[in-house]
């Protein structure tokens, strides 16, 4: 039975355009293991050529969503739509070939080089470029003979990433791509997404970093305890939170502060308590750390540290849930 | 050239190739299948070599007469060894230097044995007869002794065949569980399910692969054992290549069965062994499985080993034909057909 209407119905702000089918959605996916919880009522839709993100911490039912949308997980309940098609319900291995997938931990044959590895993946599909040229998109020229076993985390994760272009996918879905990764590496790896894009593919993919989120995705959808808390551009859901920038300052020495006090602070919308010490979400920095800096002064005590940042991705989650996203 | 690109592309030669390649570049695999059994058939062959039998080490006690003491010193197949003590004479009897114990005189002699080793029995009988004659017993029969040395009836030709039999369970099972296993924990089985390949082609490259080790293996331990040994092939060659075959794929349909649950490489290692350890002992490789009890047989004459190493055993050193080996290659067939069939049901392919 056809189902024009899932996409609509599964997200509120239909920007889709007449005729063309999202490049995936769902509709209250839910999945349990045992007693646990994994994805609760999850809805999502992916536009054709975004990069859409799926940002939460840990735990959060991101992999099981993804896995259930690539079809190598059975939801318990919910509808899912990949590039117009259903799992089980057509033919799977001509949708898998259109598809590029990069899985959280595949370890490939230790002792088959970069080059066999990307060829027996290319084997399995119909059109794609050649290996060689996987191999240069991705930037592993030096690598293409040397084995698995002796390949970075960095260049493996690009490896794990050119198995998933063998075919040119129109939709790539990418989970944790640069988790444990080094700040050269993510880079290189960002990079490689960027190139996939422009090229008009479309991605999903998860990260539980928020400034990863920040830099590569058109929509993120924030996840927490399997369901979507917030969904936006970067941008808009930053600016969800009415604030520009977030002061975070500890105290040294023997006097206080109190919320009362730090809340009367002008341009201050939000006070929380941290570990350590405090953060502040201020509508201007300019106006609230002159305050506070006398506040502090006039308290009798000292500051151990003060920082200063432009609200975030992160900010939002803490503000939503009360944690962070590496607890 | 347009075969081999062709072949670039084709995913089920991939698969085999990165089967093989994944094989050939583990040392220690390597070493296991081709060096091993012919290490543990030229040390078995050198240990259990054909020799001329030595004389029975016999002991002469003290006090006994020298007439005795002589008479038993003209028999070829007997070794004298003349004992100070009793004591002495106890200690050599209990740790086995001498097989039997001579007291008394030419008329009137006593022998001490241990009547459950053939060895001692032999000894005994050869006392006997030496001192009788020694004390002037005609033997009214003449008896010719025609000696003839049978090819095939030496322990390495025994040994061989049970060697291949042996291989061919090991490598037919380790060469299917120990890569599903891996690559089931890696997360790469997966992986794989991620793509549109067939997972016949999967099942079916670690076939083609055996196959081409299961030549090298075989044909290496048959030359070994014909340049070093001297053993033939007495029976048909086509009979002789078809139950490797069916052994072969037996036990890899059998090693299918063995990874298809199992979740850790632990968890095979363990199933695998239940599965080996009856073979090891009862399907007679080192010595033949007639020597179990009646009780056991039918079980022991089930096992897929079993059928192999007979079976190998009837062509290569009896020289039988296609027709003796017929309802071991059925048996074959059975466990192969249903591990494979109940392998693919149960199979966990995440």
């Amino acid at each position: 039975m056809p189902d024009p209407g899932l996409a609509a119905m599964v997200s509120g702000t239909m920007t889709t355009q007449p005729g063309q089918t999202a490049a995936v959605a769902c509709h209250g996916l839910a999945k349990r293991y045992g007693s646990v919880i994994a994805v609760n009522g999850l809805d999502l839709e992916v536009r054709r050529g975004e990069c859409f993100g799926l940002l939460g911490p840990n735990g959060a039912g991101k992999t099981t969503t993804v896995e259930i949308l690539e079809g190598l997980t059975k939801p318990d309940a919910g509808v899912v739509e990949v590039l117009g098609e259903r799992w089980g319900q057509g033919d799977d291995r001509a949708l898998r070939d259109r598809l590029g997938i990069q899985l959280q931990e595949t370890r490939f044959y230790d002792k088959y080089s970069v080059r066999e590895t990307i060829q027996l993946f290319r084997s399995f599909y119909r059109r794609g470029p050649t290996p060689d040229e996987v191999i240069r998109r991705v930037q592993l020229e030096e690598k293409r003979d040397a084995w698995v076993v002796k390949l970075s985390g960095g260049q493996k994760q690009r490896l794990s990433v050119a198995c998933a272009l063998v075919n040119d996918p129109d939709l790539l879905f990418l989970d944790e791509p640069t988790t444990g990764l080094d700040p050269q590496s993510r880079r290189q790896l960002w990079e490689l997404i960027d190139d996939y894009r422009s090229g008009g593919g479309t991605i999903l993919l998860t990260t539980h970093y928020m400034d990863e989120a920040e830099r590569l995705c058109d929509r993120v959808a924030i996840v927490d305890h399997g369901r979507v808390i917030a969904l936006g551009t970067p941008a808009e859901l930053i600016a969800t939170l009415g604030i520009e920038h977030v002061v975070e300052f500890s105290l040294d020495g023997g006097g206080s502060l109190e919320q009362p006090a730090l809340e009367a602070l002008p341009s201050v919308r939000r006070v929380r308590r941290e570990t350590t010490g405090w953060a502040l979400h201020v509508e201007a920095a300019h106006v609230a750390v002159p305050a506070l800096l006398a506040a502090v002064e006039s308290g009798g005590t000292g500051l151990a540290s003060l920082t200063t940042h432009h609200a975030t991705l992160e900010d939002l989650f803490v503000h939503l849930t009360g944690r962070t996203l590496r607890d | 050239m347009e075969i081999a690109r062709a072949l670039e592309h084709n995913a089920l030669w991939q698969l085999t190739r990165a089967r093989t390649m994944g094989f050939l570049r583990e040392p220690e695999a390597v070493f296991w299948v081709f060096v091993f059994p012919i290490l543990l058939a030229l040390a078995l062959g050198i240990a259990f070599r054909t020799q001329k039998p030595q004389p029975l080490p016999v002991g002469v006690a003290a006090g006994t007469t020298a007439a005795v003491r002589e008479a038993l010193a003209t028999a070829a197949e007997l070794r004298v060894v003349p004992l100070a003590s009793d004591a002495e004479a106890e200690r050599a009897l209990r740790n086995g230097t001498i097989v039997a114990l001579v007291h008394g005189e030419a008329g009137a002699s006593r022998v001490v044995y241990d009547p459950t080793r053939q060895e001692n029995q032999l000894a005994r009988m050869l006392i006997e007869d030496t001192l009788q004659r020694a004390a002037g017993r005609e033997d009214p029969a003449r008896i010719e002794a025609i000696t003839r040395t049978q090819r095939g009836t030496r322990y390495i030709d025994f040994l061989l065949p049970g060697l291949i039999g042996m291989n061919l369970l090991g490598t037919g099972m380790w060469g299917v569980g120990f890569p599903i296993a891996t690559a089931r924990q890696q997360k790469l089985l997966k992986r794989y399910m991620a793509t549109p390949m067939r997972r016949g082609e999967y099942l079916l490259s670690f076939l083609f692969a055996r196959l081409l080790w299961l030549l090298l293996e075989v044909a290496a331990l048959c030359l070994f054992g014909r340049l070093v040994f001297g053993i033939g092939m007495n029976g048909s060659w086509p009979a002789f290549i078809s139950v490797v075959l069916a052994g072969a794929l037996s036990f890899s349909a059998l090693g299918l069965l063995v990874v298809s649950r199992a979740k850790t490489i632990e968890a095979v290692s363990g199933l695998m062994n239940v599965a080996m350890l009856p073979m090891w002992l009862l399907s007679g490789t080192f010595f033949a499985s007639s020597r179990f009890p009646q009780v056991v047989q039918p079980f022991v004459q089930a096992l897929p080993l079993t059928a192999v190493n007979n079976s190998l055993r009837a062509l290569m050193n009896d020289g039988l034909g296609f027709a003796a080996v017929t309802p071991s290659l059925a048996l074959l067939a059975a466990w192969g057909l249903v591990s494979f069939v109940v392998a693919l049901r149960i199979f966990r392919w995440e």
